[in-house]
């Protein structure tokens, strides 16, 4: 393309745009971005076909979908597969239920847990803080299945096994959500807290009524990025909960896969049923849930 | 006064403890001591009735000679080399995403992004359809190109190249993110320079902007190797625990969990776990030590 580079990176308009947003090679959009929308759209497709055709295959019938070749279209549309699940697999209504609470116990253990201690690595002097602080994180250089065996004996021990509690106890402590709270409390003014001490508040009060009103971003940071990570655990639950009715959905779909269940219509409507509260999240909370899982990389 | 100095004049030792007890209770509990409790197991073999007896060095030994260990290593190596790369097409689609006046580029974000928050194990479910050698979207789609497609999950030969794509496909918009935070500190005055200087767009992508990404890249390695290193969900959700060809396939974590709560050999799989901590390790060091090579902090 003769037209790009030098013309359009000439012209004034090109130029402010450049310096606004951070422009690259020709000046802007329309027509010109069009390879972008070519493999964008092309790239994209390929990657949302897999949510597509589970939905696709979740309202056909069992001969649309092991027809050859595959019908993309079923001829009437099948909602009772969505019933059929709750026949089919009896305990799916009783897993929904334990990987809620999980979830909900993990996010508000942890919220409070990590904000509190966050706060404390942030913002107080105390000795052994720096040392303290290292071995928390440390933790999360070391992969998981260190700790798998010995977590499994003291639930085991405290005979947690196929609890709820259970399930959700080892992730009820983050240092993960720590670190994120105490770069958050780190940012904060002084100011802030300096006024309050004035007022003769305590560290407590400080902490719970001036400074957590003022983390709402944060903590949901720490909450959207657990409740993805506990709705989707697999390792942890597959050890701890054995029958199928105190079992968290996940484990409940991987071990279908061993009973020779063939009414795919069925189990595509389970698993889409399984993910819908967190793609319905992602969809809701699109911005957010980037920025957190931006933070996520820390995670190891 | 700066608060620093009121806060050095005093200490709050009673109070910090008050925050942070609760946490570091659970984590000395459900971490430190489990860390502990693992090195010291892998000298130990695990009683049928419980109780564990001091057996030196014999799971390592058995760690050597145990011809499945080089095989899941193998094979742990393979999947995370095929989603590593991933990051080079991860570069490109986020130079995409991120180009100035691109529309809809929330919608693209959310094509892109869906798969890193599906639940594996659902989402396995759906690539085994996808993979079905009878009737499966994939090898439909080979036939009409005239090509017989592999049995997939069910051979051993393709089931780890399976499990690859799926977790290619799991990862690259994690990736996409990660590199988008990198691009949008790229000055766009570089952009102009370059620009100024004739450099075309495809010279400007691979003088420009690789060069200043390689901060983000190398972290998006490290990142990558260890995750694709801790390898179970999606092979234990596509292929089942009753699959023939798991043996061939196993992951190095599938291999302690099978060994843990499978075989019951607690202390052998302790071992395992010391072995998945040095490989990571060594593949985090060795990152670092090659980082001076090709990292471009300006």
């Amino acid at each position: 393309m003769p037209d790009t580079a030098v013309a359009s990176a000439t012209t004034g308009r090109a130029r402010t745009r450049a310096l606004q947003g951070g422009t690259r090679r020709r000046g802007s959009r329309g027509p010109r971005n069009i390879d972008a929308y070519l493999v964008l759209t092309l790239g994209g497709l390929i990657m949302i076909f897999p949510f597509v055709w589970q939905l696709i295959m979740s309202l056909s019938t069992q001969a649309e979908v092991t027809s050859v070749p595959p019908t993309l279209v079923p001829e009437a549309v099948q909602w009772r597969n969505y019933v059929d699940v709750f026949d089919l697999l009896p305990f799916a209504a009783s897993q929904f239920t334990v990987s809620a609470l999980v979830t909900v116990m993990r996010v508000v253990v942890q919220m409070i847990l990590c904000a509190m201690a966050g706060y404390a690595f942030a913002r107080m002097q105390f000795r052994g803080r720096g040392i303290i602080f290292a071995l928390l994180l440390s933790i999360l250089m070391v992969p998981s299945q260190i700790y798998l065996i010995p977590q499994y004996s003291i639930i085991q021990n405290m005979g947690l096994l196929n609890t709820v509690l259970g399930i959700a106890m080892p992730g009820l402590f983050s240092a993960f959500g720590t670190f994120l709270l105490r770069q958050h409390f780190s940012s904060m003014p002084d100011s802030l807290e300096e006024a309050a001490r004035l007022d003769g508040a305590n560290q407590w009060q400080i902490f719970w009524k001036v400074m957590l009103p003022l983390s709402g971003p944060a903590l949901a940071s720490v909450a959207i990025l657990t409740t993805i990570a506990s709705w989707n655990d697999l390792l942890w639950p597959l050890v701890v909960s054995t029958y199928e009715e105190s079992m968290p959905l996940a484990v409940g779909l991987a071990t279908l896969q061993g009973q020779h269940m063939t009414n795919y219509p069925v189990m595509m409507a389970a698993s889409l049923l399984a993910m819908a509260p967190i793609l319905i999240l992602f969809l809701v909370l699109q911005r957010r849930v980037v920025e957190g899982l931006a933070h996520s990389g820390m995670k190891g | 006064m700066s608060s620093d100095r009121t806060r050095a004049l005093k200490r709050d030792d009673a109070w910090a403890w008050i925050f942070i007890g609760p946490l570091m209770a659970g984590v000395a509990v459900f971490y430190f001591w489990p860390l502990l409790s693992t090195f010291y197991n892998s000298f130990t073999e695990f009683g049928a009735f419980g109780g564990t007896q001091w057996t030196g060095l014999e799971n390592y030994r058995t760690l050597l000679t145990d011809g499945e260990v080089p095989r899941a290593v193998l094979n742990t190596l393979i999947y995370t080399a095929v989603v590593m790369l991933g990051i080079p097409l991860s570069v490109y689609l986020a130079s995409l995403l991120n180009r100035p006046g691109l529309r809809f580029a929330w919608f693209y974000r959310v094509m892109f992004f869906m798969p890193i928050v599906a639940m594996p194990a659902a989402i396995a479910m759906v690539w085994r359809m996808i993979y079905n050698s009878d009737f499966g979207m994939l090898n439909y789609l080979l036939s009409l190109i005239g090509i017989d497609g592999p049995y997939w999950i069910a051979s051993p030969g393709w089931a780890l190249a399976a499990v690859s794509i799926v977790g290619l496909w799991a990862s690259l918009g994690f990736s996409i993110i990660i590199l988008s935070g990198g691009l949008r500190g790229i000055p766009p005055e570089l952009y102009e320079a370059a620009s100024l200087d004739g450099a075309a767009p495809m010279r400007q992508f691979f003088s420009v902007t690789v060069p200043l990404l390689t901060p983000s890249i190398f972290f998006l390695t490290i990142i990558t190797a260890i995750n694709g290193f801790q390898l179970f969900d999606l092979l234990y959700a596509l292929m089942g625990p009753t699959n023939p060809a798991m043996s061939r396939t196993q992951s190095l974590v599938y291999l302690f969990y099978e060994q843990a709560f499978g075989q019951n050999d607690k202390g052998y799989a302790s071992a395992i776990a010391m072995l998945i901590l040095a490989i990571i390790g060594l593949i985090t060091v060795v990152q670092f030590r090659l980082q001076k090579k090709w990292v471009n902090y300006a």
